[in-house]
Protein backbone atom coordinates (compact mmCIF):
# COMPACT_ATOMS: atom_id res chain seq x y z
CA UNK A 1 0.00 0.00 0.00
CA UNK A 2 1.48 3.31 -1.12
CA UNK A 3 1.20 5.96 1.63
CA UNK A 4 3.66 8.79 0.84
CA UNK A 5 5.34 10.30 3.90
CA UNK A 6 5.05 13.90 2.73
CA UNK A 7 1.23 14.01 2.70
CA UNK A 8 -1.51 14.46 5.29
CA UNK A 9 -4.54 12.15 5.48
CA UNK A 10 -8.12 11.89 6.69
CA UNK A 11 -9.86 8.89 8.17
CA UNK A 12 -12.16 8.96 5.15
CA UNK A 13 -9.17 8.23 2.87
CA UNK A 14 -8.46 11.63 1.34
CA UNK A 15 -4.84 12.73 0.97
CA UNK A 16 -3.79 16.38 1.38
CA UNK A 17 -0.67 18.00 -0.07
CA UNK A 18 0.25 21.41 1.35
CA UNK A 19 1.16 23.87 -1.37
CA UNK A 20 2.03 27.07 0.45
CA UNK A 21 0.57 28.25 3.76
CA UNK A 22 -3.12 28.16 2.94
CA UNK A 23 -3.44 26.05 -0.21
CA UNK A 24 -3.94 22.29 -0.32
CA UNK A 25 -4.27 19.80 -3.15
CA UNK A 26 -6.61 16.88 -2.38
CA UNK A 27 -7.26 13.42 -3.79
CA UNK A 28 -8.11 9.95 -2.54
CA UNK A 29 -5.54 7.48 -1.28
CA UNK A 30 -4.16 4.41 -3.00
CA UNK A 31 -6.07 2.35 -0.45
CA UNK A 32 -9.33 4.12 -1.34
CA UNK A 33 -8.90 3.70 -5.09
CA UNK A 34 -8.08 0.01 -4.59
CA UNK A 35 -11.25 -0.42 -2.54
CA UNK A 36 -13.38 1.38 -5.12
CA UNK A 37 -11.71 -0.13 -8.22
CA UNK A 38 -12.75 0.97 -11.72
CA UNK A 39 -13.53 4.65 -11.13
CA UNK A 40 -15.98 5.51 -13.94
CA UNK A 41 -17.21 8.99 -13.02
CA UNK A 42 -16.09 11.90 -10.86
CA UNK A 43 -18.41 14.72 -9.89
CA UNK A 44 -16.07 17.66 -9.35
CA UNK A 45 -16.78 20.67 -7.10
CA UNK A 46 -17.28 24.09 -8.69
CA UNK A 47 -14.39 26.52 -8.66
CA UNK A 48 -15.15 29.34 -6.22
CA UNK A 49 -17.57 27.27 -4.12
CA UNK A 50 -17.01 27.09 -0.36
CA UNK A 51 -17.29 24.00 1.78
CA UNK A 52 -17.30 23.28 5.50
CA UNK A 53 -14.96 20.73 7.00
CA UNK A 54 -16.52 17.27 6.49
CA UNK A 55 -18.91 18.63 3.84
CA UNK A 56 -19.44 16.55 0.69
CA UNK A 57 -17.28 18.24 -1.93
CA UNK A 58 -17.08 15.61 -4.70
CA UNK A 59 -18.44 12.19 -5.63
CA UNK A 60 -16.34 9.34 -6.99
CA UNK A 61 -18.28 6.55 -8.69
CA UNK A 62 -17.20 3.02 -9.48
CA UNK A 63 -19.25 0.57 -11.54
CA UNK A 64 -20.89 -0.63 -8.34
CA UNK A 65 -21.32 2.42 -6.13
CA UNK A 66 -21.11 6.17 -5.59
CA UNK A 67 -18.81 7.39 -2.78
CA UNK A 68 -18.83 10.87 -1.25
CA UNK A 69 -15.54 12.73 -0.91
CA UNK A 70 -15.35 15.14 2.04
CA UNK A 71 -13.56 18.46 2.44
CA UNK A 72 -10.81 17.87 5.03
CA UNK A 73 -11.07 21.47 6.32
CA UNK A 74 -13.18 24.54 5.60
CA UNK A 75 -12.23 26.39 2.44
CA UNK A 76 -12.91 27.60 -1.10
CA UNK A 77 -12.19 25.64 -4.29
CA UNK A 78 -9.45 27.24 -6.37
CA UNK A 79 -8.99 24.63 -9.06
CA UNK A 80 -10.45 21.27 -10.12
CA UNK A 81 -8.89 18.46 -12.15
CA UNK A 82 -10.80 18.68 -15.43
CA UNK A 83 -8.80 15.74 -16.79
CA UNK A 84 -10.93 13.47 -14.60
CA UNK A 85 -14.01 14.34 -16.65
CA UNK A 86 -12.68 12.49 -19.67
CA UNK A 87 -10.43 10.06 -17.82
CA UNK A 88 -11.77 9.24 -14.34
CA UNK A 89 -9.51 6.16 -14.22
CA UNK A 90 -6.56 8.52 -13.46
CA UNK A 91 -7.69 8.09 -9.86
CA UNK A 92 -6.88 4.39 -10.15
CA UNK A 93 -3.66 4.68 -12.13
CA UNK A 94 -2.07 7.66 -10.36
CA UNK A 95 -4.01 8.50 -7.18
CA UNK A 96 -1.36 10.84 -5.73
CA UNK A 97 -0.38 12.47 -9.02
CA UNK A 98 -2.57 12.96 -12.09
CA UNK A 99 -5.55 11.64 -10.13
CA UNK A 100 -5.74 14.71 -7.82
CA UNK A 101 -9.29 16.05 -7.52
CA UNK A 102 -9.20 19.72 -6.43
CA UNK A 103 -7.16 22.53 -4.86
CA UNK A 104 -8.64 24.27 -1.83
CA UNK A 105 -7.94 27.70 -0.36
CA UNK A 106 -7.94 26.90 3.33
CA UNK A 107 -9.78 29.31 5.64
CA UNK A 108 -7.69 28.64 8.74
CA UNK A 109 -4.47 26.67 8.18
CA UNK A 110 -4.46 25.76 11.88
CA UNK A 111 -7.18 23.22 11.11
CA UNK A 112 -4.67 21.21 9.09
CA UNK A 113 -2.94 20.26 12.34
CA UNK A 114 -5.82 17.94 13.13
CA UNK A 115 -5.14 15.75 10.07
CA UNK A 116 -3.20 12.49 10.24
CA UNK A 117 0.37 12.05 9.09
CA UNK A 118 1.41 9.01 7.06
CA UNK A 119 2.16 6.92 10.15
CA UNK A 120 -1.18 7.83 11.70
CA UNK A 121 -3.07 6.95 8.51
CA UNK A 122 -1.16 3.67 8.12
CA UNK A 123 -2.08 2.78 11.69
CA UNK A 124 -5.75 3.55 11.02
CA UNK A 125 -5.76 0.99 8.19
CA UNK A 126 -4.26 -1.78 10.31
CA UNK B 1 -29.62 -8.65 8.59
CA UNK B 2 -26.66 -9.64 10.75
CA UNK B 3 -23.68 -11.70 9.59
CA UNK B 4 -24.83 -14.59 11.73
CA UNK B 5 -28.05 -14.87 9.74
CA UNK B 6 -26.28 -14.94 6.38
CA UNK B 7 -25.38 -18.22 4.82
CA UNK B 8 -22.08 -19.13 3.19
CA UNK B 9 -21.90 -21.23 0.06
CA UNK B 10 -19.53 -24.24 0.07
CA UNK B 11 -17.14 -22.01 -1.92
CA UNK B 12 -16.97 -19.21 0.65
CA UNK B 13 -13.45 -20.24 1.69
CA UNK B 14 -12.31 -20.25 -1.95
CA UNK B 15 -13.63 -16.73 -2.48
CA UNK B 16 -11.86 -15.42 0.60
CA UNK B 17 -8.63 -17.19 -0.43
CA UNK B 18 -8.83 -15.45 -3.84
CA UNK B 19 -9.20 -12.07 -2.16
CA UNK B 20 -12.82 -11.47 -3.17
CA UNK B 21 -14.77 -8.64 -1.65
CA UNK B 22 -17.78 -10.21 0.08
CA UNK B 23 -21.23 -8.64 0.39
CA UNK B 24 -24.61 -9.82 1.70
CA UNK B 25 -27.01 -10.77 -1.10
CA UNK B 26 -30.37 -12.52 -0.79
CA UNK B 27 -29.46 -13.86 2.65
CA UNK B 28 -26.01 -15.07 1.53
CA UNK B 29 -22.46 -13.81 1.83
CA UNK B 30 -21.33 -13.65 -1.79
CA UNK B 31 -18.30 -12.37 -3.71
CA UNK B 32 -19.13 -9.07 -5.46
CA UNK B 33 -15.76 -8.91 -7.20
CA UNK B 34 -12.34 -10.54 -7.10
CA UNK B 35 -10.21 -8.06 -9.02
CA UNK B 36 -12.37 -5.58 -10.88
CA UNK B 37 -15.93 -5.68 -12.23
CA UNK B 38 -14.71 -4.35 -15.57
CA UNK B 39 -12.04 -7.04 -15.95
CA UNK B 40 -14.41 -9.82 -14.90
CA UNK B 41 -17.11 -8.50 -17.23
CA UNK B 42 -14.64 -8.37 -20.10
CA UNK B 43 -13.40 -11.91 -19.41
CA UNK B 44 -16.95 -13.20 -19.91
CA UNK B 45 -17.52 -11.17 -23.10
CA UNK B 46 -14.15 -12.17 -24.63
CA UNK B 47 -12.95 -15.41 -23.00
CA UNK B 48 -14.68 -17.20 -20.15
CA UNK B 49 -15.61 -16.56 -16.53
CA UNK B 50 -16.86 -18.70 -13.65
CA UNK B 51 -19.45 -17.62 -11.08
CA UNK B 52 -20.46 -19.31 -7.84
CA UNK B 53 -24.23 -19.76 -8.09
CA UNK B 54 -24.52 -22.14 -5.14
CA UNK B 55 -26.79 -19.60 -3.43
CA UNK B 56 -29.50 -20.37 -5.97
CA UNK B 57 -32.17 -22.81 -4.86
CA UNK B 58 -33.03 -26.23 -6.25
CA UNK B 59 -36.49 -27.72 -5.82
CA UNK B 60 -37.45 -31.15 -7.11
CA UNK B 61 -41.08 -31.77 -8.03
CA UNK B 62 -42.02 -35.37 -8.76
CA UNK B 63 -44.92 -37.77 -9.08
CA UNK B 64 -47.18 -39.09 -11.85
CA UNK B 65 -49.13 -35.80 -11.89
CA UNK B 66 -46.06 -33.56 -11.66
CA UNK B 67 -46.19 -32.33 -15.27
CA UNK B 68 -49.89 -31.60 -15.27
CA UNK B 69 -49.83 -29.93 -11.84
CA UNK B 70 -46.69 -27.80 -12.47
CA UNK B 71 -48.33 -26.56 -15.64
CA UNK B 72 -51.01 -24.93 -13.49
CA UNK B 73 -48.36 -23.31 -11.26
CA UNK B 74 -45.97 -21.94 -13.91
CA UNK B 75 -46.56 -19.67 -16.91
CA UNK B 76 -44.60 -21.41 -19.65
CA UNK B 77 -45.78 -24.73 -21.11
CA UNK B 78 -44.25 -27.76 -19.37
CA UNK B 79 -45.90 -30.09 -21.90
CA UNK B 80 -43.39 -28.87 -24.47
CA UNK B 81 -40.46 -30.24 -22.46
CA UNK B 82 -38.90 -33.54 -23.50
CA UNK B 83 -36.74 -35.27 -20.90
CA UNK B 84 -33.55 -33.18 -20.68
CA UNK B 85 -35.18 -29.92 -21.79
CA UNK B 86 -35.36 -26.78 -19.70
CA UNK B 87 -37.39 -23.57 -20.02
CA UNK B 88 -37.45 -20.14 -18.45
CA UNK B 89 -40.76 -19.56 -16.67
CA UNK B 90 -42.56 -17.63 -13.92
CA UNK B 91 -44.24 -18.52 -10.65
CA UNK B 92 -47.07 -16.00 -10.20
CA UNK B 93 -49.38 -15.00 -7.38
CA UNK B 94 -53.17 -14.81 -7.85
CA UNK B 95 -52.86 -11.25 -9.20
CA UNK B 96 -50.33 -12.45 -11.80
CA UNK B 97 -47.52 -10.68 -9.93
CA UNK B 98 -44.13 -12.37 -10.08
CA UNK B 99 -43.16 -14.48 -7.06
CA UNK B 100 -40.12 -15.84 -8.87
CA UNK B 101 -38.55 -16.34 -12.26
CA UNK B 102 -36.86 -19.70 -12.66
CA UNK B 103 -35.72 -22.43 -15.00
CA UNK B 104 -37.58 -25.74 -14.90
CA UNK B 105 -35.83 -28.84 -16.29
CA UNK B 106 -37.53 -32.13 -17.08
CA UNK B 107 -35.21 -34.68 -15.48
CA UNK B 108 -37.46 -37.66 -16.26
CA UNK B 109 -41.07 -38.09 -17.36
CA UNK B 110 -42.44 -37.31 -13.91
CA UNK B 111 -39.55 -35.49 -12.24
CA UNK B 112 -38.67 -31.79 -12.58
CA UNK B 113 -35.78 -29.69 -11.29
CA UNK B 114 -36.59 -26.05 -10.56
CA UNK B 115 -33.62 -23.68 -10.24
CA UNK B 116 -34.90 -20.66 -8.34
CA UNK B 117 -33.59 -17.37 -6.94
CA UNK B 118 -31.67 -17.49 -3.65
CA UNK B 119 -33.93 -15.06 -1.82
CA UNK B 120 -37.11 -16.87 -2.92
CA UNK B 121 -36.38 -20.52 -2.07
CA UNK B 122 -38.55 -20.64 1.04
CA UNK B 123 -41.33 -18.60 -0.51
CA UNK B 124 -41.45 -20.74 -3.67
CA UNK B 125 -41.34 -23.95 -1.65
CA UNK B 126 -44.13 -22.79 0.66
CA UNK B 127 -46.27 -21.45 -2.19
CA UNK B 128 -45.98 -24.66 -4.17
CA UNK B 129 -46.58 -26.75 -1.04
CA UNK B 130 -49.72 -24.78 -0.18
CA UNK B 131 -51.12 -25.30 -3.69
CA UNK B 132 -50.38 -29.00 -3.94
CA UNK B 133 -53.97 -29.92 -3.00
CA UNK B 134 -54.92 -33.43 -4.18
CA UNK B 135 -52.27 -33.61 -6.92
CA UNK B 136 -50.17 -36.14 -4.99
CA UNK B 137 -46.89 -34.53 -6.14
CA UNK B 138 -43.79 -34.54 -3.95
CA UNK B 139 -41.85 -31.30 -3.52
CA UNK B 140 -38.34 -31.44 -2.10
CA UNK B 141 -36.08 -28.51 -1.30
CA UNK B 142 -32.61 -29.88 -2.08
CA UNK B 143 -30.91 -26.46 -2.17
CA UNK B 144 -28.44 -27.22 0.62
CA UNK B 145 -27.24 -30.42 -1.04
CA UNK B 146 -26.27 -28.71 -4.29
CA UNK B 147 -23.49 -26.39 -5.30
CA UNK B 148 -23.64 -24.61 -8.64
CA UNK B 149 -21.32 -22.78 -11.03
CA UNK B 150 -22.09 -20.67 -14.07
CA UNK B 151 -19.33 -20.96 -16.67
CA UNK B 152 -19.92 -18.27 -19.28
CA UNK B 153 -18.15 -16.86 -22.29
CA UNK B 154 -17.23 -17.64 -25.90
CA UNK B 155 -14.55 -20.12 -24.81
CA UNK B 156 -16.94 -22.27 -22.76
CA UNK B 157 -16.86 -25.04 -25.39
CA UNK B 158 -13.10 -25.45 -25.10
CA UNK B 159 -13.35 -25.50 -21.33
CA UNK B 160 -16.19 -28.02 -21.43
CA UNK B 161 -14.03 -30.40 -23.46
CA UNK B 162 -11.01 -29.85 -21.19
CA UNK B 163 -13.19 -30.76 -18.20
CA UNK B 164 -15.33 -33.60 -19.49
CA UNK B 165 -13.35 -35.02 -22.41
CA UNK B 166 -12.99 -34.12 -26.07
CA UNK B 167 -15.40 -36.89 -27.10
CA UNK B 168 -18.25 -35.40 -25.06
CA UNK B 169 -20.72 -32.96 -26.55
CA UNK B 170 -22.11 -29.93 -24.79
CA UNK B 171 -25.87 -30.12 -24.32
CA UNK B 172 -27.84 -28.01 -26.82
CA UNK B 173 -29.24 -24.64 -25.75
CA UNK B 174 -31.60 -25.05 -22.75
CA UNK B 175 -30.83 -28.79 -22.49
CA UNK B 176 -29.46 -30.48 -19.37
CA UNK B 177 -27.44 -33.71 -19.13
CA UNK B 178 -25.26 -35.67 -16.70
CA UNK B 179 -21.48 -35.79 -17.00
CA UNK B 180 -18.67 -37.11 -14.86
CA UNK B 181 -15.79 -35.01 -13.55
CA UNK B 182 -13.37 -37.32 -11.75
CA UNK B 183 -15.58 -38.95 -9.11
CA UNK B 184 -18.26 -36.25 -9.20
CA UNK B 185 -21.48 -36.47 -11.15
CA UNK B 186 -22.32 -33.10 -12.67
CA UNK B 187 -25.56 -31.84 -14.18
CA UNK B 188 -24.65 -29.55 -17.06
CA UNK B 189 -27.26 -27.16 -18.47
CA UNK B 190 -26.64 -24.95 -21.50
CA UNK B 191 -28.08 -21.82 -19.88
CA UNK B 192 -26.88 -18.55 -18.46
CA UNK B 193 -27.52 -14.97 -17.43
CA UNK B 194 -24.85 -13.12 -19.39
CA UNK B 195 -25.81 -13.11 -23.06
CA UNK B 196 -22.79 -15.25 -23.90
CA UNK B 197 -22.67 -18.92 -24.70
CA UNK B 198 -22.37 -20.77 -21.41
CA UNK B 199 -23.30 -23.56 -19.08
CA UNK B 200 -24.63 -23.77 -15.56
CA UNK B 201 -23.51 -26.84 -13.63
CA UNK B 202 -24.93 -28.41 -10.48
CA UNK B 203 -23.36 -31.05 -8.25
CA UNK B 204 -23.05 -32.29 -4.66
CA UNK B 205 -22.11 -29.46 -2.30
CA UNK B 206 -19.20 -31.47 -0.80
CA UNK B 207 -17.44 -31.51 -4.16
CA UNK B 208 -17.64 -27.73 -4.60
CA UNK B 209 -14.06 -26.70 -3.77
CA UNK B 210 -12.49 -29.42 -5.92
CA UNK B 211 -14.77 -28.73 -8.91
CA UNK B 212 -14.18 -24.97 -8.58
CA UNK B 213 -10.40 -25.43 -8.54
CA UNK B 214 -10.48 -27.81 -11.47
CA UNK B 215 -12.52 -25.33 -13.53
CA UNK B 216 -10.09 -22.50 -12.74
CA UNK B 217 -7.08 -24.70 -13.48
CA UNK B 218 -8.39 -26.10 -16.75
CA UNK B 219 -9.55 -22.65 -17.78
CA UNK B 220 -6.29 -20.91 -16.99
CA UNK B 221 -4.88 -21.16 -20.52
CA UNK B 222 -8.20 -19.79 -21.85
CA UNK B 223 -7.95 -16.67 -19.68
CA UNK B 224 -10.65 -17.71 -17.22
CA UNK B 225 -11.46 -15.42 -14.31
CA UNK B 226 -13.53 -15.98 -11.22
CA UNK B 227 -16.39 -13.47 -11.47
CA UNK B 228 -18.55 -11.92 -8.77
CA UNK B 229 -22.06 -10.54 -8.47
CA UNK B 230 -20.87 -7.16 -9.76
CA UNK B 231 -20.03 -8.50 -13.22
CA UNK B 232 -23.07 -10.77 -13.10
CA UNK B 233 -25.22 -7.66 -12.73
CA UNK B 234 -23.55 -5.60 -15.48
CA UNK B 235 -23.61 -8.56 -17.90
CA UNK B 236 -27.28 -9.34 -17.35
CA UNK B 237 -28.36 -5.71 -17.46
CA UNK B 238 -26.66 -5.17 -20.84
CA UNK B 239 -28.91 -8.02 -22.05
CA UNK B 240 -31.95 -6.57 -20.17
CA UNK B 241 -32.37 -9.87 -18.32
CA UNK B 242 -34.51 -9.04 -15.27
CA UNK B 243 -33.33 -9.37 -11.68
CA UNK B 244 -36.05 -10.61 -9.35
CA UNK B 245 -36.62 -8.25 -6.43
CA UNK B 246 -35.55 -5.31 -8.61
CA UNK B 247 -37.04 -5.56 -12.12
CA UNK B 248 -39.53 -8.26 -11.17
CA UNK B 249 -41.77 -8.14 -8.11
CA UNK B 250 -45.20 -9.24 -6.91
CA UNK B 251 -46.50 -5.82 -8.05
CA UNK B 252 -45.62 -6.44 -11.69
CA UNK B 253 -46.71 -9.09 -14.18
CA UNK B 254 -44.47 -10.77 -16.77
CA UNK B 255 -46.40 -8.91 -19.50
CA UNK B 256 -45.55 -5.58 -17.89
CA UNK B 257 -41.93 -6.74 -17.79
CA UNK B 258 -42.07 -7.47 -21.52
CA UNK B 259 -41.59 -11.20 -20.97
CA UNK B 260 -44.80 -12.50 -22.51
CA UNK B 261 -42.75 -14.94 -24.60
CA UNK B 262 -42.43 -17.10 -21.47
CA UNK B 263 -46.17 -17.05 -20.74
CA UNK B 264 -48.40 -19.49 -22.61
CA UNK B 265 -51.86 -17.93 -22.47
CA UNK B 266 -53.17 -20.81 -24.61
CA UNK B 267 -52.84 -23.12 -21.61
CA UNK B 268 -56.33 -23.64 -20.17
CA UNK B 269 -55.46 -23.00 -16.56
CA UNK B 270 -52.59 -21.53 -14.54
CA UNK B 271 -52.30 -19.10 -11.64
CA UNK B 272 -52.61 -15.52 -12.81
CA UNK B 273 -54.01 -16.38 -16.25
CA UNK B 274 -57.25 -14.36 -15.92
CA UNK B 275 -55.40 -11.18 -15.00
CA UNK B 276 -52.90 -11.72 -17.81
CA UNK B 277 -55.66 -12.23 -20.38
CA UNK B 278 -57.15 -8.92 -19.29
CA UNK B 279 -53.79 -7.19 -19.57
CA UNK B 280 -53.22 -8.73 -22.97
CA UNK B 281 -56.57 -7.41 -24.13
CA UNK B 282 -56.19 -3.89 -22.75
CA UNK B 283 -52.43 -3.60 -23.01
CA UNK B 284 -50.38 -3.52 -19.80
CA UNK B 285 -50.71 -0.30 -17.80
CA UNK B 286 -46.94 -0.12 -17.36
CA UNK B 287 -43.99 -1.46 -19.26
CA UNK B 288 -40.44 -2.22 -18.21
CA UNK B 289 -38.28 -0.25 -20.62
CA UNK B 290 -34.53 -0.06 -21.11
CA UNK B 291 -32.59 3.09 -21.80
CA UNK B 292 -29.17 4.59 -22.23
CA UNK B 293 -27.92 7.83 -20.75
CA UNK B 294 -27.27 10.42 -23.40
CA UNK B 295 -23.92 12.18 -23.29
CA UNK B 296 -21.85 12.57 -20.18
CA UNK B 297 -23.62 11.65 -16.95
CA UNK B 298 -23.05 9.87 -13.66
CA UNK B 299 -23.93 6.15 -13.82
CA UNK B 300 -27.66 5.58 -13.25
CA UNK B 301 -28.45 3.55 -10.10
CA UNK B 302 -31.51 1.72 -8.76
CA UNK B 303 -34.20 4.01 -7.26
CA UNK B 304 -33.06 7.18 -9.06
CA UNK B 305 -36.16 9.10 -10.15
CA UNK B 306 -37.33 9.16 -13.76
CA UNK B 307 -39.01 12.17 -15.42
CA UNK B 308 -41.08 12.21 -18.62
CA UNK B 309 -41.93 15.55 -20.18
CA UNK B 310 -40.78 17.18 -16.93
CA UNK B 311 -43.07 15.09 -14.70
CA UNK B 312 -41.98 12.42 -12.26
CA UNK B 313 -42.81 9.06 -13.83
CA UNK B 314 -41.25 6.39 -11.64
CA UNK B 315 -37.86 5.15 -10.51
CA UNK B 316 -35.08 2.96 -11.88
CA UNK B 317 -35.38 -0.71 -11.06
CA UNK B 318 -31.81 -1.35 -12.26
CA UNK B 319 -28.97 0.84 -13.44
CA UNK B 320 -25.24 0.75 -13.95
CA UNK B 321 -22.37 1.84 -16.12
CA UNK B 322 -22.23 -0.66 -18.96
CA UNK B 323 -18.63 -1.87 -19.24
CA UNK B 324 -19.17 -3.07 -22.84
CA UNK B 325 -20.81 0.14 -24.08
CA UNK B 326 -19.12 2.52 -21.66
CA UNK B 327 -22.49 4.27 -21.21
CA UNK B 328 -24.98 4.45 -18.39
CA UNK B 329 -27.79 1.89 -18.84
CA UNK B 330 -30.94 1.31 -16.82
CA UNK B 331 -34.48 -0.04 -16.71
CA UNK B 332 -37.71 1.36 -15.25
CA UNK B 333 -41.45 0.77 -15.41
CA UNK B 334 -43.20 3.56 -17.30
CA UNK B 335 -46.97 4.00 -17.68
CA UNK B 336 -48.88 6.18 -20.14
CA UNK B 337 -48.35 7.26 -22.80
CA UNK B 338 -46.92 3.92 -23.89
CA UNK B 339 -43.15 4.40 -23.92
CA UNK B 340 -41.46 3.94 -27.31
CA UNK B 341 -37.82 3.54 -28.34
CA UNK B 342 -36.38 6.94 -29.15
CA UNK B 343 -38.35 8.78 -26.47
CA UNK B 344 -36.17 11.09 -24.44
CA UNK B 345 -36.57 10.97 -20.66
CA UNK B 346 -34.60 12.35 -17.72
CA UNK B 347 -32.95 10.68 -14.75
CA UNK B 348 -32.34 12.59 -11.55
CA UNK B 349 -28.93 12.15 -9.97
CA UNK B 350 -28.23 14.05 -6.74
CA UNK B 351 -30.82 16.68 -7.56
CA UNK B 352 -29.76 17.23 -11.16
CA UNK B 353 -31.53 15.76 -14.20
CA UNK B 354 -29.65 14.05 -17.02
CA UNK B 355 -31.11 13.04 -20.42
CA UNK B 356 -31.59 9.40 -21.42
CA UNK B 357 -33.14 7.71 -24.45
CA UNK B 358 -35.43 4.67 -24.44
CA UNK B 359 -33.87 1.84 -26.48
CA UNK B 360 -34.93 -1.52 -27.82
CA UNK B 361 -33.91 -4.53 -25.72
CA UNK B 362 -31.28 -5.89 -25.46
CA UNK B 363 -28.99 -2.90 -24.97
CA UNK B 364 -25.92 -4.92 -25.92
CA UNK B 365 -25.67 -6.86 -29.15
CA UNK B 366 -22.77 -9.09 -29.93
CA UNK B 367 -20.85 -7.89 -32.99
Amino acid sequence: MNIPDDLLYTESHEWIRREGDDKIRVGITDHAQAELTDVVYVELPKTGASYDARGTIAVVESVKAASDIYAPVKGTVLEVNKALESNPALINTDPYGEGWIYVLQVESPDQLKALKDAAGYRASLA
Amino acid sequence: MSDAAEKRTPLYGEHVRLGARIIPFGGWLMPVQYSSIREEHEAVRKDVGVFDISHMGELVVSGPAASEWLNTMLTNNIARLEVGDGQYTFLLNDEAGVIDDLIVYRISDDKFLLVVNAARVEEDFNWLGAHRAQSGVQIANVSDSYAGLAIQGPKVGELFHALFGSEQEMPARNRIARFQLNATEILVARTGYTGEDGIEVFFAAEAAPSVWREVLQKGESLGIRPCGLGARDTLRLEMCYPLNGSDLSPEHTPLEAGLGFFVDLAKPNFTGREKLLQQKENGPARRLVAFKMKGKSPPPRPHYRVFRAGKEAGELTSGTLSPSLNEGIAMAYLATPAPQPGEEIEIEVRGQRFPAVIEKKPLYKKT
